[in-house]
């Protein structure tokens, strides 16, 4: 029995590798056998420009990621200031809006004609161009963009290593005369220091992978210049040797972020809890504004510009049509986050049990979609399947005369597949994360009471693993829903999702007609958010009592 | 005519309605929410169901090649006929025999070998600030004067009516002129090249930008109804400029449509493709999106009437289409991102 049930969980795990690899397969294949004039030509011409700007986004985001997420993690851990309680659980709220959506009401509110600029002009008796004022269509807008709706990711790690570090060594910089802002520094990071650079280079992964927001801003990324080579040079051998360098990338990040996750051990002995430090005077107001304003500025504005958008609207909330758009999102979100941390699931325990070369690779393999443009990987998804669905069409139309036509391209399946590529990076990151403080002896004591390899799933992993499951099914339900190149391409007929209208809005130059679809998404997606925040404040409380958090690394 | 056509539409719905499945299924890159009636009326009228797939242009063309002979698809619709150009090209439409489509698209409009059928235009023209441009630019090609240093907005070079504009200049003009007005029109921009069309008409009334180039359609919604950024007394203040009158005409955007290689409803799909054509369905595109019909005679919606007569460019248009990877290469080199 556990023979059998050791090679069906490998086999399954092979699956899911083998799914995970199959769209770079295709792009690879494409860009081997594409020609090399237009990648020539684009090296000569704008090439650069991708990169360059490529890489400062992402060391903006980082940048931008880094520091909010890790400073308001220590201040709502670490000490006391007024709000901490409602904003230690406000500050996740941005996960739940997509940074097109963002971009939006942005643009609405900052650009020439917004708001504020008007407004400025007016009072000030300025002329349209006498004057100064950031471009929020730009690389720095799109990194602001970005920067709101990631952060949450490294506050969430960062957050969590607080929580669980040990007091003493905090306590033992103090004894030696250092200030609590010195021990911050010279102690508190460096040891949260894994689990904050992964939730770093989780959202440089998601900053690459991005397309919605900088095409809407037209800033000239590497995902830009994948879909001109596709759309504009119409030659999709080099959009795919294009897809094939940014793979590369994603590797590397891949690599990076599985090497720092798993130096973030979690030390399990000498717990204490910190007591936390009472900020007074200027220090409370300032703690109070530091963690306020990444609230007020990646929820709280853009909603309420785009309900003012959304009044001017002429979009019917209750009609059927927009019923059938919040059942579609509401379906492929959770079917998909269902599938993608039951893969993760499956990953993760195979290598665990094997700890081979090959269930390693698996695991580096399965994190590279997060790096990836949604519409890559359902270009290189839609190619193989077609192909397979023909295939099978022609085979079973001579052997037994059934028109199977196509069995997978333009299903649901076939989208969800997709998006588990895509999203499996969040959900492994859990499995590993929930894991970390159980040892390898605890299985093997496991295996000694008799138990096989499931029985070691079920009776140990899966209780340990419950609550950073929960978690991960959670943040893959935002991201489905958020996500829109590889819903746009792959889905059936009819099938419109809240993105899909809110992108189809924007594309038709409605903005005020695709804030209403956008606000029902952010309020959806506020939804699972909610539960996570409601989990952080249940896992505060076990903190507090002298526990570890019940989930070392939450992403 | 009309009655004619529905009573002819209905007579073969009748006769292929046992054969049939009674669906016809689109693969459109055509964005308008405005749409839904069209769709809805065609429903109504023949009592065929209609299934909807949009998306970008290539991206349908990446989906339709990927699925082979047993796509879905019967009809595919950009908005655009380099798209459509490009689908004949990768072996994905098939030639179809409609006396209907004959006599009602003129043979300007429509393929040679009646792989596509354009269905409505718009024109892609000159808009200015009245009060700030006493001397607007008359044709594409002045844009690019240094006369116009910094005064210019456009939108980006991945968007497809860019693409296609560039596209006619170098058919009209040659590579050359073509690079050295592109290169002209980096140096003119008012600010880096962003935003949708009704942007950059915002950004006339703003004050951000003097000349401005943009699609009919945009500007004709919101004479018709406002527009938020737009409003009516700031409208007052745009001129706008059809361009090259004396010379090659205004260059369009035809939106158009063809059937699908292997349409497993080829019928339904030919009968979609003639109610376009139908004098219901052309008045609907002036009316409800606010293009110019391509059926002669039809016609069109007050608001874009008040744009006035002008003569289009009768250039090839799939000699233009050919052009499109040529146009972003220009773009790409000119850094006109």
């Amino acid at each position: 029995m556990p023979r059998s049930s050791f090679s069906l969980l490998n086999g399954l795990a092979w699956l899911v590798a083998g799914l995970c690899l199959l769209p770079f397969v295709a792009v690879a294949t494409a860009a081997f056998t594409g020609s090399v004039e237009s990648l020539m030509m684009l090296w000569d011409t704008v090439l650069w420009r991708y990169i360059s700007s490529t890489l400062t986004l992402v060391v903006l985001v980082s940048l931008g990621t880094f520091t909010i997420g890790a400073s308001t993690a220590w201040l709502v851990t670490m000490t006391e200031f007024k709000g901490r309680r409602a904003l230690e659980i406000a500050l996740v709220l941005p996960l739940a809006m997509p940074a097109y959506v963002m971009a939006y009401g942005y643009t609405h509110v900052f650009d020439h004609p917004g708001i504020v600029q008007t407004t400025l002009r007016s009072m000030m008796g300025w002329g349209p161009r006498d004057y100064w004022f950031p471009e929020i269509r730009s690389l720095g807008g799109a990194a602001l963009m970005l920067t709101l709706v990631l952060y949450p990711y490294v506050y969430l790690l960062a957050r969590t290593a607080f929580l669980s570090q040990s007091s003493t060594p905090f306590l033992a910089a103090r004894a030696l005369g250092r200030s609590p802002w010195q021990a911050f520094w010279s102690v508190s990071l460096p040891m949260a220091r894994p689990a904050i650079a992964a939730g770093v280079l989780l959202t440089a992964m998601e900053t690459i992978a991005d397309y919605g927001t900088v095409s809407f801003f037209a800033v000239p990324t590497f995902a830009t210049g994948i879909y001109n080579s596709w759309f504009g040079l119409a030659d999709r051998g080099a959009a795919a040797q294009l897809s094939l360098g940014l793979l590369a990338f994603a590797l590397f990040l891949a690599i990076l972020e599985r090497n720092t996750r798993g130096a973030a051990r979690y030390d399990g002995a000498h717990k204490g809890t910190l007591p936390r430090m009472h900020l007074s005077g200027w220090r409370n107001t300032w703690a109070t504004i530091a963690c306020a304003t990444p609230v007020a500025l990646g929820v709280v504005l853009p909603v309420i510009a785009l309900s003012i958008m959304a009044m001017e609207s002429e979009q019917e909330l209750t009609s059927r049509r927009y019923i059938s758009f919040i059942q579609n999102s509401l379906t492929l979100a959770s079917v998909a986050a269902v599938v993608t941390v039951t893969a993760a699931l499956v990953l993760g325990s195979a290598h665990r049990f094997v700890k081979s070369r090959g269930t390693a690779a698996s695991l580096y393999i399965a994190r590279l979609g997060y790096a990836v443009p949604g519409g890559v990987i359902a270009v290189g998804l839609m190619v193989p399947g077609g192909a397979f669905d023909n295939a099978l069409d022609a085979f079973m139309e001579s052997r037994f005369g059934i028109d199977t036509g196509l069995l997978i391209t333009g299903t649901i399946t076939a989208l969800v597949v997709a998006y588990m590529i895509r999203f499996l990076a969040a959900a492994l990151g859990a499995y590993e994360g929930g894991l970390s403080g159980v040892s390898a002896n605890i299985d093997a004591a496991g295996r000694v009471l008799g138990q096989g390899r499931w029985g070691v799933i079920r009776k140990v992993h899966v209780p340990v693993l419950t609550p950073s499951m929960l978690t991960a099914l959670l943040i893959v339900f935002v991201d489905v829903m958020k996500e829109l190149p590889a819903t746009l391409i792959m889905r059936p007929f009819n099938y419109d999702t809240l993105a899909v209208q809110a992108h189809r809005l924007a594309s038709d130059e409605r903005l005020e007609g695709a804030a209403v679809p956008s606000l029902v998404l952010v309020a959806i997606g506020l939804v699972p958010v909610m539960i996570l925040c409601r989990r952080l404040a249940r896992q505060n409380k076990t903190a507090a009592k002298n526990v570890i958090g019940d989930e070392p690394a939450t992403i | 005519m009309k009655s004619t056509l529905t009573a002819a539409l209905i007579s073969t719905m009748c006769a292929s309605a046992v054969s049939a499945e009674g669906v016809v299924n689109l693969y459109s890159s055509r964005h308008y929410d405005t749409d839904e009636r069209l769709y809805s009326d065609f429903e109504e009228l023949t009592g065929i169901t209609i299934n909807r797939l949009e998306g970008s242009g290539d991206e349908l063309i990446a989906r339709l090649q990927a699925e082979g002979a047993n796509s879905p698809a019967d009809v595919f619709l950009t908005v655009d006929t380099s798209r459509l150009e490009r689908a004949k090209d990768a072996g994905i439409l098939q030639s179809i025999e409609s006396d209907v489509l004959e006599a009602r698209v003129p043979a300007s409009l429509q393929d040679s070998d009646n792989q596509w059928f354009g269905f409505s235009q718009r024109a892609r023209i000159i808009f200015y600030d009245k009060t700030d441009v006493s001397n607007p630019p008359l044709d594409y090609v002045s844009l690019a004067d240094p006369a116009y240093q910094g005064m210019v907005c456009h939108r980006s070079s991945s968007n497809v009516y860019s693409q296609t504009l560039l596209s006619a200049i170098i058919e009209n003009h040659g590579v050359e002129a073509a690079t050295a007005w592109a290169d002209g029109m980096v140096i003119n921009f008012a600010r880096e090249p962003q935003g949708g069309d009704t942007d950059q008409l915002r950004a006339l009334v703003s004050g951000e930008c003097d000349i401005s180039v943009s699609n009919t359609y945009y500007f004709a919604r919101a004479l018709r109804k406002e527009v938020q950024g737009l409003p009516e007394d700031a409208l007052a203040n745009i001129g706008w400029i059809f361009p090259a009158q004396n010379a090659e005409g205004a260059h369009m955007n035809l939106s158009g449509g063809g059937v699908v290689a292997h349409a497993p409803n080829r019928e339904n799909a030919i009968k979609f493709l003639e109610y376009l054509s139908s004098n219901s369905a052309q008045e609907y595109f002036s009316s409800g999106n606010d293009e110019y019909p391509s059926v002669p005679g039809v016609g069109i919606s007050p608001s874009v009437a008040r744009l006035g007569l002008f003569r289009p460019d009768a250039v090839d248009l799939s000699e233009v289409a050919k052009n499109v990877p040529e146009a972003q290469r220009i773009f790409n080199q000119v850094g006109w991102y």
